[in-house]
């Protein structure tokens, strides 16, 4: 593997971790508003996420930081030609970040709504937003000969980018119900358990759909053939074991398939992209590859060390602290939140 | 107004207000870290009542800057896309390292401390502040990698029409970085003390939890006291440098038009931008070729030669940045960090009173001071990013080249306006916590012995 590929590999991992973690994040905060039916319930809500959520967003920081170092073409077009969508992006998180931090500092039951409100926009849009971003990477947009994109907000609100948008909504608020099982007790527990039921089907009736599009929408058909190998099959049997899972109350297992569902599908998505990183509709010529938008193979080598050290070791104690704050969360324990 | 001069609005928009809270995160969590390894060394309660009291200040802080951290991050590629691509091999990888390196450890161990304080044994505990403090200033060296690389371009190589990295190390021994690092390490210590001060003796006033405030106010004079005169001299000696790696940068800083030998410092100077000449202006003779050289005497280049030089160096151009703007932000900065000194002498005998009667005036003037290391950070910014122009990249690489293609100005002003509406309305309920919490001091805040101690 050249060191182009393993920067692809690494960006598609950082993805994962970021899917996977702030996933369930946006989950819960989509679900703040339904299933925290009074302020102690909201509060038990947000404290299950607590210690965690801030880090998990640090996979999507790496995440762009990468993408900068390593293909800094691929930062260009897709940062200056997604302009709008990730401003909608970016202001989310902000309002996110802050209303997890301020909400509960004040008694103040309008105070309070108004951040409960933050909370569940910002996460909803982020969860859609991301959705509409993957779904416009893999079906390709306009770029022109000098790696410029020539298309306009509008141009990314294609309907299959729109299904796209609804697939990652409805898998993270799936993957955050399950995650609240795992974590709360009593009451929320059991409204946690009937709304992740109740999620289950229509997400993987919206997952099968997307998936059905991208063969028409997108070269993924080519890229993948009639036998699309053993990961997305893996993929396809995580979600469907899902609703059994969940209706003999084996949570656990749940949260590994979403998990797995989740990852696999980033997988299916980077590698339908593989070798490219965007795909110009304008000319195929023109498409944005780990070659033609990478950095040079001295800064690829020098990355490649930084990354082997500290990857290790950002897991290490990112899975220390989930160790610690492992008990679930009831009404009676200490709330920070 | 086009993209360009857009782009540079929001650059300066947001990029000011993110630091307005990350020198108090720098400052303030080592003030934090320090105060809970004596909790742990003493077993003394009253230095938990502090960690918890300036902590909960802390958070709010903290949320608010790491908020308004995430946009910096993006708007490279969003506004400066050509830029990004030019500086991307050299210039991607400090941004990088800095999140994997610090981002993480940051917020994994903050979430930590929030939440672990009856999870995890006291020293772990305080590993985990003290986790928070180099993640945080490690989060600020890198970032300085990153602008160092701007203001002092090292170990690169233009080549396939970039510049492009030959010398990895180069960058985090830049000799711009290690004055540079330094001096935003103690303006953090310097934000913090008056932070300290100014809430200590207005709850002293308040004559509420004497003890607790009595120790913290002292603390920050102490402190204040260490951040303002290192920041001091380091800012001097980075002055030495500028004047050696910027020219242009300094000599607008002085509106010096015409090169001296000696060289005269402007104590107040009104000029005339266009024609280049003093309209009114009172000087020290030799004083800057002092400063400068640590000598009555030696040559400073003036605006109008640095000029004719760097047409002869990198062709035809404007090669002058805003010079009313460099010069005053520079005295501002200066101005207030020079004022400072005297300030917490002030505090100084105030803390050491045997009691709390001080004139209304010192009380005034004490507890107000808390805006001027704010006003200092953000001139000195100014002057840094304003001196620099035309430039992005000193020398290599021209602003009106780094702006994004692909971007309209309908877009930026559409971003521009957004943040600035959510930045400003987040103004009001920080302020409404940190007069809350202020205010309520020490009351309602739960303190007891860590139930899970030693283990």
């Amino acid at each position: 593997m050249d060191l182009n590929t393993l920067w692809f590999v690494l960006i598609t991992v950082l993805f994962v971790g970021f899917f996977f973690f702030e996933g369930f994040d946006f989950g819960v905060g989509i679900l703040l508003p339904f299933l925290g039916k009074d302020d102690k319930s909201r509060r038990v809500i947000i404290n299950t996420i607590g210690p965690h959520w801030d880090g998990n967003e640090v996979w999507l920081l790496t995440a762009g930081g990468a993408i900068f170092a390593a293909f800094p073409h691929w930062y260009a077009t897709m940062f200056s030609g997604f302009y709008i969508a990730l401003f909608l992006l970016v202001a989310s998180l902000v309002v996110r970040a802050v209303a997890f931090e301020y909400r509960s500092k004040s008694e103040d039951p309008r105070w309070r709504n108004l951040w409960d409100w933050c909370i569940f926009v910002g996460s909803f849009v982020s969860a859609l937003l991301w959705g509409v971003a993957l779904a416009n990477l893999i079906r390709g947009v306009p770029i022109d000969g000098t790696m410029t994109y020539t298309g306009t907000f509008f141009t990314l609100l294609n309907p299959y980018a729109l299904v796209g948008g609804l697939a990652t909504l409805s898998m993270f608020t799936l993957h955050g119900a399950i995650f609240l099982t795992l974590k709360t007790t009593d009451d929320i527990l059991e409204t946690s358990r009937a709304t992740a039921r109740k999620l289950w089907l229509p997400t993987t009736i919206i997952l099968l759909l997307f998936v059905a599009y991208s063969y028409v929408e997108t070269d993924m058909f080519v890229a993948l053939g009639i036998n699309p190998g053993s990961i997305p099959i893996i993929a396809m049997l995580a979600i469907l074991s899902v609703g059994t899972l969940l209706k003999a109350k084996k949570e656990g297992w749940a949260f590994v398939m979403t998990g797995i569902t989740i990852a696999f599908s980033t997988i299916i998505v980077f590698s339908g992209l593989f070798p490219r990183v965007m795909v110009s509709t304008t000319n195929p010529e023109w498409s944005l590859t780990i070659y033609n938008a990478s950095s040079s193979q001295y800064t690829l080598g020098i990355m490649s060390i930084v990354a082997a050290i500290f990857v290790p070791l950002v897991l290490l104690y990112q899975g220390w602290s989930y160790w610690v704050f492992k008990k679930r969360i009831s009404k009676n324990s200490e709330l920070e939140y | 107004m086009d993209v360009l001069a857009l782009a540079r609005w929001q650059f300066a928009i947001v990029t000011v207000y993110h630091w307005l809270f990350v020198p108090l995160t720098l400052g303030l969590g080592l003030a934090i870290a320090l105060m809970e390894t004596q909790y742990v060394r003493s077993g003394d309660v009253k230095y938990k009542t502090m960690v918890k009291f300036w902590g909960k200040l802390f958070l709010v802080n903290f949320a608010i800057g790491v908020a308004t951290g995430l946009f910096q991050e993006f708007q490279f590629g969003m506004n400066w896309s050509e830029y990004s691509r030019f500086v991307g091999d050299i210039f991607g990888a400090p941004l990088a390292i800095e999140a994997l390196l610090a981002f993480f450890m940051e917020s994994t161990f903050l979430g930590i401390w929030i939440f672990g304080w009856d999870k995890v044994s006291k020293k772990v505990h305080l590993l985990s502040i003290w986790m928070v403090v180099i993640g945080s200033n490690l989060s600020a060296f890198w970032i300085l990698v990153a602008n160092s690389f701007m203001q002092h371009p090292v170990g690169y190589e233009l080549a396939n029409g970039r510049a492009e990295m030959v010398d990895f190390l180069a960058l985090p021994t830049n000799s711009y970085l290690w004055n540079q690092y330094p001096h935003v390490f103690f303006d953090g210590v310097a934000t913090a003390a008056f932070f300290i001060i100014a809430i200590s003796i207005y709850q002293l006033k308040k004559n509420k939890n004497q003890e607790v405030f009595k120790t913290s106010l002292k603390f920050g004079v102490a402190f204040g006291l260490v951040g303002t005169l290192f920041v001091g001299l380091v800012g001097h000696s980075q002055a030495q440098m500028i004047i050696e790696q910027q020219p242009m940068k300094m000599a607008a800083a002085e509106a010096l038009w015409e090169t001296e030998n000696p060289a005269s410092m402007s104590l107040f100077t009104i000029g005339d931008e266009e024609k280049m000449e003093d309209v009114f202006a009172i000087k020290i003779p030799a004083a800057l070729s002092f400063l400068a050289y640590n000598k009555f005497e030696g040559e400073i280049k003036g605006i109008k030669d640095i000029q004719k030089e760097y047409e002869k160096t990198y062709g035809p151009g404007n090669y002058v940045p805003p010079v009313a703007v460099s010069y005053w932000s520079f005295r501002i900065m200066a101005g207030i960090g020079t004022a400072m000194l005297g300030i917490l002498l002030l505090a100084w005998w105030v803390a050491f009173k045997n009691n709390f009667e001080i004139p209304p005036l010192v009380y005034k003037i004490l507890f107000f001071s808390i805006g001027m290391p704010y006003l200092a950070n953000s001139a000195g910014w100014i002057f840094t990013e304003v001196g620099r122009q035309p430039w992005t990249v000193f020398g290599v690489y021209r602003i009106e080249n780094s702006v994004s293609i692909a971007t309209t100005a309908g877009e930026v002003w559409f971003s521009m306006i957004g943040f600035t509406l959510i930045y400003a309305a987040l103004v009001f309920p920080t302020v409404y916590l940190w007069k809350k919490f202020a205010n309520a001091g020490t009351d309602g805040l739960e303190i007891h012995e860590s139930i899970k101690s030693e283990n």
